[in-house]
């Protein structure tokens, strides 16, 4: 892993240990700078009340030049939201995970931006296509080349 | 002449260099070189072009760079901006002048903020003027290269090191550090192959401009030996042949010839014509397609339909026609697979005898032989499934011609070796130079050639309509 990477994400850690995660978000284990665990609740009035989710985060060398690879953790003690964006093995299509993403943008960046794509969430439903989605999908979804179609969810 | 100078005559491959200095100007009066053609391979051969030759020119990597600079600067003389920005101008419209012009004339701020050359906010004060320029001071965005002296201590966002002395941004004021810059260029080059190079800051839609790409990777690039650079450049000009439809890539691999070729631009020009092109390494390839290198003397079109018919038809029909009869009403194909002659087809419920053809009514209780002899039914019958037959026969005749010469093709590689052995013999055995037995070498290629084009007049002759030019074409065929 090369210094930028990893000299990026100590600084993230500490600012996280330090001030402290967002609302609703937890740091949960980030023991090296490959794989991190956060923990994501939906505060106030929304479909995912009393619900809490489970964020891994994997970073390669090239972070934070491209994006990290984030999904939801489905195992056996917790699940994938049921979200129009989010597919039952926790793959998340959102834009700012593929094209938008931004070096700027940060790991608790990314974690309110989910945090609010679910709270303004209308309806609880998979994706159109999960089943074809979700038979077929890679390991790593940063090699699904995700089409962002719907902004408004 | 020397703009013209036709590279697809392969015979000049060796002779290149002093061929140009020998027949500048005195050129087109060589036009005997039918003649010349077999007996002395060393006379170059500068014939004005001949009919089926189409005018194109092959050009390098840096002739091509000239042609978009060349476009550039008439954008920026018009504009009254700067090359980087009429570049990004031009690549965002895909290199259409015309309508970049227009849009620009009508509506020059929005044009701009689509490009990437300013930010919606400012856009409208500082377009009319150099766009990229930053109004407030006298740090143009292209040269902001300079430490950017800053009173407190300053943290990358990016990679929050605080130990960085040299910041860049672009015109939006979004500063990042150089070495995130530079990975970040570094990374969309080299990974992504992309040209334009959005502002690192999220939902910052300005895009970097050529110079301070190039001059970052210059000043803080940690390959070291350009390569990023080239890359970029490269990208540049792929990106400018590929909006240009009278320009193409040559198909081979790792070859940087473009070829310009204005006549076959248009898509309706490639019915009539087969613009057979090379590029400078000598590569032949067809300019309107990608199905064969020379498929003279089909069109594009021609070609494609005959090689799908090809792939779709030839084994099965090789199969249909050995194993199955058409119903001689509809026409279905059908396969006895065991049972007697009585034959019903499952499609049409028509009734007839396997072995004539003829409607079973006709039978009576002969179930299990035709005695038959040549009734008017039975006749018409086998005429109606003769005549399919035919068809397909027909399509068989062109398709094995066409094909063997496809696999001859094939097998001619090694031809071509046993022909470069057989030089070096020569050499040893007589006392023929190493110039004076390129004849053979010729011979094999002329022959390759001959053999392409031959292979393709079947195709040719399949679509042809029956009459006297066709009889002409196939008695020129023999």
């Amino acid at each position: 892993m090369t210094s930028i990477s990893s000299r990026r994400l100590r600084k993230e850690l500490s600012e996280i240990q330090t001030e402290g995660c967002p609302t609703g978000i937890t740091l949960l284990n980030a023991d090296n700078f490959e794989t991190w665990y956060f923990s994501i609740e939906i505060l106030g009035e929304s479909l995912y009340q009393g619900e809490v989710f489970k964020l891994m985060f994997r970073f390669d060398s090239s972070y934070p030049i491209s994006a990290p690879a984030v999904q939801f953790v489905v195992n056996q003690e917790s699940t994938a939201p049921v979200h129009p964006h989010v597919y039952s093995n926790g793959h998340i299509c959102a834009s700012i995970l593929g094209t938008e993403w931004s070096p700027v943008l940060s790991v608790s960046a990314v974690c309110v931006t989910l945090q609010s794509m679910l709270a303004s969430c209308k309806s609880k439903e998979r994706p159109v296509d999960n089943d074809r989605y979700v038979r077929y999908a890679p390991d790593n979804p940063k090699k699904t080349r995700f089409h962002y179609d719907d902004d408004t969810v | 002449m020397s703009s013209d100078y036709d590279y697809s005559d392969d015979e000049d491959a060796f002779y290149d260099d002093d061929e140009d200095m020998i027949s500048t100007g005195s050129a087109p009066s060589d036009d005997d070189m039918d003649m010349e053609f077999a007996d002395d391979f060393k006379v170059p051969q500068h014939s004005p072009r001949k009919a089926y030759e189409i005018e194109h020119e092959s050009l390098s990597q840096q002739a091509v760079e000239k042609l978009s600079a060349a476009d550039v600067d008439h954008i920026s003389s018009i504009f009254g901006v700067d090359d980087s920005t009429a570049s990004l101008l031009l690549r965002h419209m895909n290199w259409n002048k015309e309508r970049l012009i227009e849009k620009y004339m009508d509506n020059a701020s929005s044009v701009s903020v689509a490009a990437g050359v300013s930010t919606p906010s400012r856009a409208s004060p500082s377009v009319t003027g150099p766009a990229p320029i930053r109004s407030s001071g006298s740090r143009r965005r292209t040269t902001r290269q300079t430490p950017v002296p800053k009173a407190e201590p300053w943290v990358c966002p990016i990679c929050f090191d605080d130990s960085q002395t040299s910041f860049l941004s672009l015109s939006c004021d979004h500063s990042f550090c150089a070495g995130c810059w530079t990975a970040y260029i570094t990374s969309k080059i080299r990974e992504e192959g992309e040209h334009a190079i959005r502002c690192m800051a999220e939902g910052c839609a300005l895009v970097a401009s050529d110079s301070f790409i190039v001059s970052t990777l210059a000043k803080y690039g940690e390959d070291g030996d350009g390569r990023t650079q080239e890359r970029f450049q490269e990208l540049l000009v792929r990106h400018f042949v590929g909006a240009n439809p009278h320009l193409k890539y040559c198909p081979y691999p790792s070859c940087t010839y473009t070829v310009s070729c204005p006549s076959a631009s248009s898509r309706s020009s490639l019915t009539t014509m087969v613009p057979t092109v090379s590029c400078g390494a000598n590569h032949k390839f067809c300019f309107g397609c990608s199905v064969d290198s020379d498929h003279r003397p089909v069109i594009c079109s021609v070609a494609k339909m005959w090689l799908k018919k090809c792939r779709d038809d030839s084994e099965t029909a090789n199969w249909i026609k050995s194993n199955t009869k058409e119903c001689s009403k509809c026409q279905s194909t059908i396969e006895k697979n065991g049972g007697c002659n009585h034959m019903t087809c499952k499609k049409c419920k028509y009734e007839f005898c396997w072995v004539c053809m003829g409607p079973w009514s006709e039978h009576g209780t002969a179930w299990y032989s035709c005695n038959r002899y040549d009734e008017k039914a039975g006749v018409d019958a086998r005429d109606a499934q003769s005549r399919s037959r035919a068809s397909l026969e027909r399509y068989l005749h062109y398709y094995n011609r066409w094909a063997n010469h496809e696999q001859s093709a094939k097998l001619s590689v090694e031809m071509y070796n046993k022909t470069e052995k057989k030089m070096e013999e020569m050499q040893i055995t007589s006392s023929l130079t190493w110039i004076e037995v390129q004849f053979m070498k010729r011979a094999v290629e002329e022959a390759e050639r001959c053999r392409a084009t031959l292979k393709w007049t079947y195709a040719m002759a399949f679509y042809l309509d029956k009459g006297n030019e066709k009889e002409l074409f196939e008695d020129n065929q023999r």
